[in-house]
């Protein structure tokens, strides 16, 4: 464990919804402290893949896995605990859920639910959360109001705090900024710059910019196969390696 | 033509528009009359129960006996059956119905045994009252050998109860959003977690309606209890809180209505709608407070 330069490696992943296969076998590896993009449209399986990842999978009626996927060389399939799978793959969903708790509960909830009950090092944990998701100074002075009374931008915040809280080791966003505005996705995505420091993150993205200014490697998917990956510089470029890349890139597309 | 006429004849009104605002009127009035059409019954009830009630009505009436074979006296033995028989079947049904309804909703997989006991709860919900007290009298009175008893009319009643209980606690479980559960999830909770932390809170307040609203069901049912403990009558200490065993007969309001009214020849006249009173007012106070508390914990409902 940890040593090694790969932290995800997903092996002929197959996801089928009932007898809808969403994913046909794909495989790739992601690299330790690297940010991963994932671009794609719609109905392409990039949620579906990251579901895959953290094993809510389990949660939808009818779904099939198969393939093996393995975070920091452990199988997924096999880890016992899958509650602290979950816990070291944080993931943020497309649209901000602020639980209906405060501030402070809400960042504070991974913590407890992992048994963590002492308030000073709760409070480190939500201060901590909330700078690293760029929200802290909006909402220091009111910690104890709802989650949900916050505008859909500092819920997305929130949403990301919440997801730091429980100290990922590979942070998944999904579509994080289609519910907030351009300065506050700038915000963020300085925060996510500053995080690879520590952490692994993949960045699901209907962006194409922003997979360009964040990722070191992008894959497009597309109809659950993989079309095209590699580092970011070759799949925006002019002579990406698959066609359909670049006509997808460039809004050619369909 | 200069501005402000234009803007007159832009914004003026037209054929069409005049016609929508009179289908607009005419809704918003045919509807409010439809909605008071359905208060007018209940005062009226109300008033007329009342009205032919006076002579009896007192706290006298609430704690005295009934004597001379019903025909003077009070309700006591009846008002405080009806209190067993309501308090002890609620709680039986509410916690096994509430922990039934959690597991079907949050733990269930959708798989064919699920499926089934879903259908068993849908149609257990439609039985007939009359239905339930003979599968009292069979189960609890004879199976059992817990004879004609409180308990065995209170087990009736909360088999009646339950599964319209956990029908409404499945739906106020289901009214909350699916995107907090994930998001519990996502962060590594666990079922239960959740369930205590997000589920539970924002949904009690329906939960205790869905329970409290049965109250005045089982309040209400004669059938099943004349079959499995309720007797026409019953002597007890006057005013006394606590005078049934579990093992013992009891009187209750809704089967004491049944017999003032009409197995009994010249009761006075307002006794029927007294005990009536008595029930309706009970049940609307029990209902009353789980408005307040629905109140109250609507206020810290979150989002």
């Amino acid at each position: 464990m940890g040593g090694s330069r790969r932290i995800v490696e997903v092996e002929d992943l197959r996801l089928a919804y009932g007898t809808k296969e969403v994913l046909h076998g794909i495989s790739f590896t992601i690299d330790r402290h690297e940010i991963f993009a994932v671009i794609g449209p719609a109905q392409s399986g990039k949620t579906s893949l990251l579901r895959c990842l953290n094993r809510t999978t389990d949660f939808i009626p009818g779904a099939t896995v198969s393939g093996v996927v393995r975070v920091d060389g452990d199988d997924i399939r096999r880890v016992r605990d899958v509650f602290g799978l979950r816990r070291r793959v944080g993931m943020v969903a497309p649209l901000p859920v602020g639980l209906p708790m405060s501030i402070y509960d809400n960042v504070a909830f991974a913590p407890r639910c992992s048994g963590m009950t002492r308030k000073d090092e709760l409070d480190e944990i939500v201060e901590r959360c909330l700078t690293q998701a760029a929200l802290w100074d909006e909402v220091k002075d009111r910690l104890s109001s709802l989650g949900t009374a916050l505008s859909g931008g500092q819920q997305q915040r929130l949403t990301i705090a919440r997801a730091l809280s429980h100290q990922p080791e590979i942070l998944c966003l999904d579509e994080f900024s289609i519910a907030i505005d351009p300065v506050t996705t700038m915000r963020i995505e300085d925060v996510l710059k500053n995080l690879r420091r520590e952490i692994t993150i993949i960045l699901v993205t209907n962006l194409v910019q922003q997979a360009r200014r964040l990722a070191d490697r992008t894959m497009f998917l597309w109809n659950g196969e993989i079309v095209e990956l590699g580092s970011s510089e070759i799949v925006f470029s002019e002579h990406p390696a698959d066609r359909r890349t670049y006509d997808y890139v460039n809004g050619i597309f369909g | 033509m200069n501005g402000t006429d234009l803007a007159a004849q832009r914004f003026a009104r037209t054929a069409h528009g005049a016609r929508r605002e009179r289908a607009q009127t005419f809704a918003k009035w045919l509807f409010g009359a439809m909605a008071l059409a359905m208060v007018l019954p209940l005062v009226g009830i109300v008033a007329y129960l009342l009205y032919r009630a006076w002579p009896s009505l007192g706290w006298e009436f609430l704690v005295d006996l009934p004597r001379k074979g019903m025909r003077e006296g009070g309700i006591w033995p009846a008002f405080v059956g009806t209190l067993y028989l309501v308090t002890i079947s609620l709680a039986v049904a509410a916690p096994i119905g509430v922990l039934a309804a959690i597991y079907l909703n949050e733990y269930a997989r959708d798989n064919w045994f699920n499926r089934l006991i879903n259908l068993a709860v849908i149609n257990l919900a439609g039985v007939p009252s009359i239905v339930h007290a003979l599968f009292g009298l069979g189960a609890f009175v004879y199976a059992a050998r817990l004879g004609f008893s409180i308990l065995a009319a209170s087990l009736t009643l909360a088999i009646m109860t339950l599964p319209v209980i956990i029908a409404s606690t499945r739906e106020a479980l289901a009214s909350v959003p699916r995107a907090f559960r994930e998001a519990c999830w996502n962060v590594g909770a666990t079922r239960w977690q959740t369930i205590r932390g997000v589920v539970l809170p924002n949904s009690i307040s329906g939960i205790l309606t869905g329970i409290i609203l049965q109250v005045s069901r089982a309040a209400g049912e004669t059938a099943p209890i004349m079959f499995t403990g309720a007797v026409f009558y019953k002597a007890v200490q006057r005013g006394d809180l606590f005078p049934y065993r579990l093992g013992d007969q009891c009187m209750a309001l809704s089967m004491h209505l049944y017999t003032v009214s009409t197995q009994v020849p010249n009761v006075e006249e307002s006794i029927p709608y007294a005990t009536a009173v008595v029930l309706l007012v009970s049940v609307l106070l029990v209902n009353a407070t789980a408005i307040a508390a629905r109140v109250f914990m609507r206020r810290r409902k979150r989002w």
